[in-house]
C-alpha cells in the first residue's frame, strides 16, 4: 500500500515536471525562431508568476485547508522589496540575473517574515473567520505599501510615510512613490528565471507535501482534533505551511515587480488574491499539477477571448460559473461519470473523491 | 462640536454598512455561504433606481420600489441558477461560484451602463437639520439612513422571531437536514432569505448613492467587503451583531479619517477587526446570541 502511494506520487510529480519543462522548451524554441507575437511573449513571465502563486496558495488552501484571501499582499511585499533591492544594488552587482535572484530571495524573505507576523495571530482562528482576517491583512499590507515613500541617494536608502518627510539629497532618486507606485524600474526579469522559479517552487512544495511534515499538515486538515490527540503540534505545522507559501509568493512577486517598468500597490488587492484562489480551486484543491494547468489556462483565457472585445470579461465570468457547476454539483458529477469513460476525467474525479474522504 | 458631527456622519455610513451586513449575515446564517456577489446586487439596485428616476422620470420612491423588486428577483434567480445546484458541496466551491456571479454582474453592468461614473441624484429631498445655531448639520440623507437601518433591524428581528417563515429560517440555520425531515421546505426558505437580503441590498444601494453620489459598476465592491467585515465584527449570523458591527465600523472609519490619518483609514479599520477577532474569535455578539439566522 505504502509503495503504491509513493509510486503514484512519483508519477504525478514527474508528470508535472515534464509538462512544465516541455512547455518551457517549446516556448523558448518558438521565441528563438521568432514565431511568437510580442503580446504572447509579454505574457510568459506573468504566467510563470501566477503558476508559482497558485502552487504556493494551494499549499495553504488545498494542503493545509485554510482559506486565505490575502495572498496578493505577500506578492506585493515581495514585489516592492524586490524592486527596492534591485535598484539599490544597481551599482554593486553588475550581472542582471544575479541581481534579479538576490532581489527575489530578499522579496521572498520579507514576504515570509510578513507571513510569520500575520500567521501567528491569524492561524489561531478557523474557517470563515480566518478568511476575513487574511483578507484584512492583505488590505492592510496594500494600504501600507501604497503610502510608503522610498528613495535612494549617496547616503543610502530613505524611508518615509509622507512625501515631504523623506529628507533626501536633491540628486537622489525615488524608487517607491506612495500611491503612484514604482516608476522607471529596470526590467530585469527573464522567462528563464521564471521557469527556474516554477521548478524551485514545485520541488519545495511537492517535497513538503510528501514529507513527514506534509503528512502531518494534511492530517491536521482532515481532522484537527484527531491529529492533535496523537501529539501533532497543530499550530506549528500550520504556520510552517503558511510561511513557506508566503515566501514563495514573495519571490514570485519580486519577479513580477521587475517585469514591469511601473507598478502600483493597488495591483496587489483583494481582486488579485481572489483570482489566484480561483486558479487553485479550479485546478483542484491539494492538486499541484492542477494548479499549474489552471493558472496557465485561466491566465490565457481572457487574452484568447480578446476578439470578443467588451464581452470577454463577462464570458470569463460565465465560463467560471459553468465550470464550477459542472465540476462540483452532485448531478453533474453523476452525469459525467456515466457519460465519460475518459481516463483523465476518471482520474480527476477519483482524486477529488480521495481528497473529500 | 466637530466630534459630534463626525460621529453622526460615521453612524450614517455605518447604517448603510449595517443594512448590507444584515443581508450578508442572513444569507450566511441560513445558506452557510459567503455570498460575495452581495456587493454587486447593491450596485444593480442603485442603477435600477437611477434609471427609473432619470430615464423614465418616475418619482424617486417608485424608483426605490422598482429597484427593490428587480433585486429581489435577481437574488432569487442567482440562488436558483448558481447556488442551488451546489447545495452540500464544500463551501469553497460555492464561494468561487459567488465570485463568478460577482464578476458577471459587474461586467454586465459595465456593458449596459458603461464604465464612466454616473452622477446620482439623492432621493431624499428633506431640508438639513441645523442644531446649535448651525454648529451641527444633519442632512436628510443621514436621518433617513439611520432611521431606515433601525426600522429594518427591528422588522427583521420580529420577522425571524414571530413569523412562520422566520421560524423556518431559524430551523434551517440550526440544522438543515433535521429541518427538512420536519417538513420545512428548505429550498423555499433559502430563496426567501436571498429575496430579503437582495431587497435590503437594493435599499442600501440607493441610500449609499444618495450619500456618496458616484455610481459605477464597481461601486458595490468596497462597501460589500466593508459590510462583510462588519458582519464578522459583530458576529456573523447574528442580526443585532450585523447592526452593531456596521455602525461601529462606520464610526471607526470616519473618526480615524478625521483624527488619525486619511490614507491609513483602511488599515485602521481592518486592524480593529483583527484585534476584536483575536480577543473574541466569534465576533462581538457571535456567542451570546443563540438563535442564529
Amino acid at each position: 500500500m505504502r509503495k503504491n502511494l509513493t509510486r503514484k506520487h512519483r508519477s504525478s510529480n514527474l508528470k508535472t515536471f515534464v509538462l512544465v519543462t516541455a512547455a518551457f522548451i517549446v516556448m523558448q524554441l518558438l521565441s528563438s525562431m521568432g514565431m511568437l507575437k510580442s503580446s504572447v511573449k509579454g505574457q510568459l513571465i506573468p504566467i510563470c508568476v501566477y503558476i508559482v502563486l497558485a502552487v504556493s496558495l494551494n499549499l495553504v488552501v488545498g494542503v493545509s485547508g485554510e482559506l486565505s484571501l490575502g495572498h496578493a499582499g505577500f506578492m506585493g511585499v515581495g514585489a516592492f522589496t524586490g524592486v527596492v533591492v534591485a535598484a539599490s544594488l544597481r551599482n554593486m552587482v553588475g550581472n542582471d540575473i544575479v541581481r534579479l535572484l538576490i532581489a527575489m530571495v530578499c522579496g521572498g524573505v520579507m514576504a515570509g517574515i510578513a507571513g510569520g507576523i500575520i500567521g501567528i495571530p491569524v492561524l489561531r482562528l478557523q474557517g470563515d473567520y480566518l478568511a476575513i482576517v487574511t483578507l484584512a491583512f492583505g488590505e492592510i499590507l496594500k494600504n501600507i505599501i501604497g503610502n510608503l515613500y522610498i528613495g535612494t541617494d549617496s547616503s543610502g536608502l530613505h524611508f518615509a510615510l509622507d512625501a515631504s518627510n523623506i529628507h533626501m539629497e536633491p540628486a537622489g532618486k525615488m524608487i517607491l512613490n506612495g500611491p503612484m507606485g514604482t516608476t522607471g524600474v529596470e526590467k530585469i526579469a527573464t522567462f528563464g528565471v521564471g521557469f527556474a522559479l516554477i521548478i524551485f517552487t514545485l520541488i519545495v512544495v511537492l517535497n513538503l507535501i510528501h514529507s513527514k511534515e506534509g503528512r502531518a499538515i494534511m492530517a491536521i486538515r482532515d481532522n484537527r482534533i484527531a491529529a492533535e490527540s496523537v501529539g501533532l503540534n497543530v499550530f506549528s505545522f500550520k504556520i510552517k505551511a503558511f510561511v513557506v507559501s508566503a515566501f514563495l509568493a514573495g519571490t514570485a512577486g519580486a519577479l513580477y515587480g521587475l517585469n514591469y517598468s511601473a507598478i502600483t500597490a493597488s495591483k496587489f488587492d483583494f481582486t488579485t488574491s481572489i483570482n489566484i484562489l480561483v486558479f487553485v480551486v479550479l485546478g483542484g484543491m491539494g492538486n499541484i499539477f492542477g494548479s499549474v494547468v489552471s493558472a496557465t489556462l485561466l491566465y490565457i483565457l481572457p487574452e484568447m477571448l480578446r476578439s470578443l472585445y467588451d464581452y470577454r470579461m463577462i464570458m470569463y465570468a460565465i465560463v467560471l460559473i459553468v465550470v464550477m457547476l459542472f465540476t462540483w454539483s452532485p448531478q453533474a458529477k453523476n452525469w459525467i461519470q456515466l457519460a465519460s469513460n475518459c481516463g483523465v476525467m476518471k482520474r480527476f474525479l477519483g482524486q477529488r473523491k480521495e481528497a473529500e474522504s | 462640536m466637530n466630534f459630534l458631527q463626525y460621529l453622526i456622519n460615521g453612524i450614517s455610513i455605518g447604517s448603510v454598512y449595517a443594512i448590507i451586513a444584515l443581508g450578508y449575515t442572513m444569507v450566511y446564517g441560513i445558506a452557510k455561504m459567503l455570498n460575495f456577489a452581495h456587493g454587486d446586487v447593491i450596485m444593480i439596485g442603485a442603477y435600477m433606481s437611477y434609471c427609473a428616476t432619470n430615464y423614465l422620470g418616475l418619482h424617486p420612491l417608485v424608483g426605490l420600489v422598482i429597484a427593490m423588486a428587480v433585486c429581489t428577483f435577481l437574488g432569487i434567480t442567482i440562488e436558483a441558477l448558481a447556488y442551488r445546484p451546489l447545495r452540500g458541496v464544500p463551501s469553497l466551491a460555492v464561494l468561487i461560484t459567488a465570485i463568478g456571479v460577482s464578476y458577471f454582474l459587474q461586467n454586465a453592468a459595465q456593458l449596459i451602463w458603461g464604465s464612466a461614473p454616473k452622477n446620482y441624484t439623492s432621493i431624499v429631498s428633506m431640508e438639513p437639520l441645523k442644531i446649535f445655531g448651525g454648529g451641527l448639520v444633519i442632512t436628510g440623507e443621514v436621518l433617513i439612513t439611520i432611521a431606515a437601518s433601525i426600522v429594518i433591524m427591528l422588522a427583521l428581528t420580529l420577522f425571524t422571531g414571530k413569523t412562520k417563515m422566520g421560524k423556518a429560517m431559524r430551523a434551517v440555520s440550526e440544522d438543515r437536514d433535521a429541518a427538512q425531515l420536519m417538513g420545512i421546505p428548505v429550498n423555499r426558505t433559502i430563496s426567501a432569505t436571498f429575496a430579503i437580503g437582495s431587497a435590503l441590498a437594493a435599499l442600501a444601494g440607493v441610500l449609499l448613492c444618495s450619500t456618496v453620489p458616484t455610481l459605477m459598476p464597481t461601486t458595490g465592491s468596497m462597501p460589500g467587503i466593508r459590510a462583510f467585515t462588519a458582519a464578522v465584527l459583530g458576529g456573523i449570523g447574528s442580526i443585532p451583531g450585523a447592526m452593531l458591527g456596521g455602525i461601529l465600523l462606520g464610526i471607526i472609519e470616519t473618526l480615524s479619517k478625521a483624527y488619525l490619518s486619511t490614507q491609513f483609514s483602511d488599515a485602521i479599520v481592518f486592524t480593529v477587526l483583527i484585534l476584536v477577532l483575536l480577543v473574541k474569535p466569534s465576533g462581538l455578539l457571535g456567542k451570546t446570541v443563540q438563535e442564529k439566522v
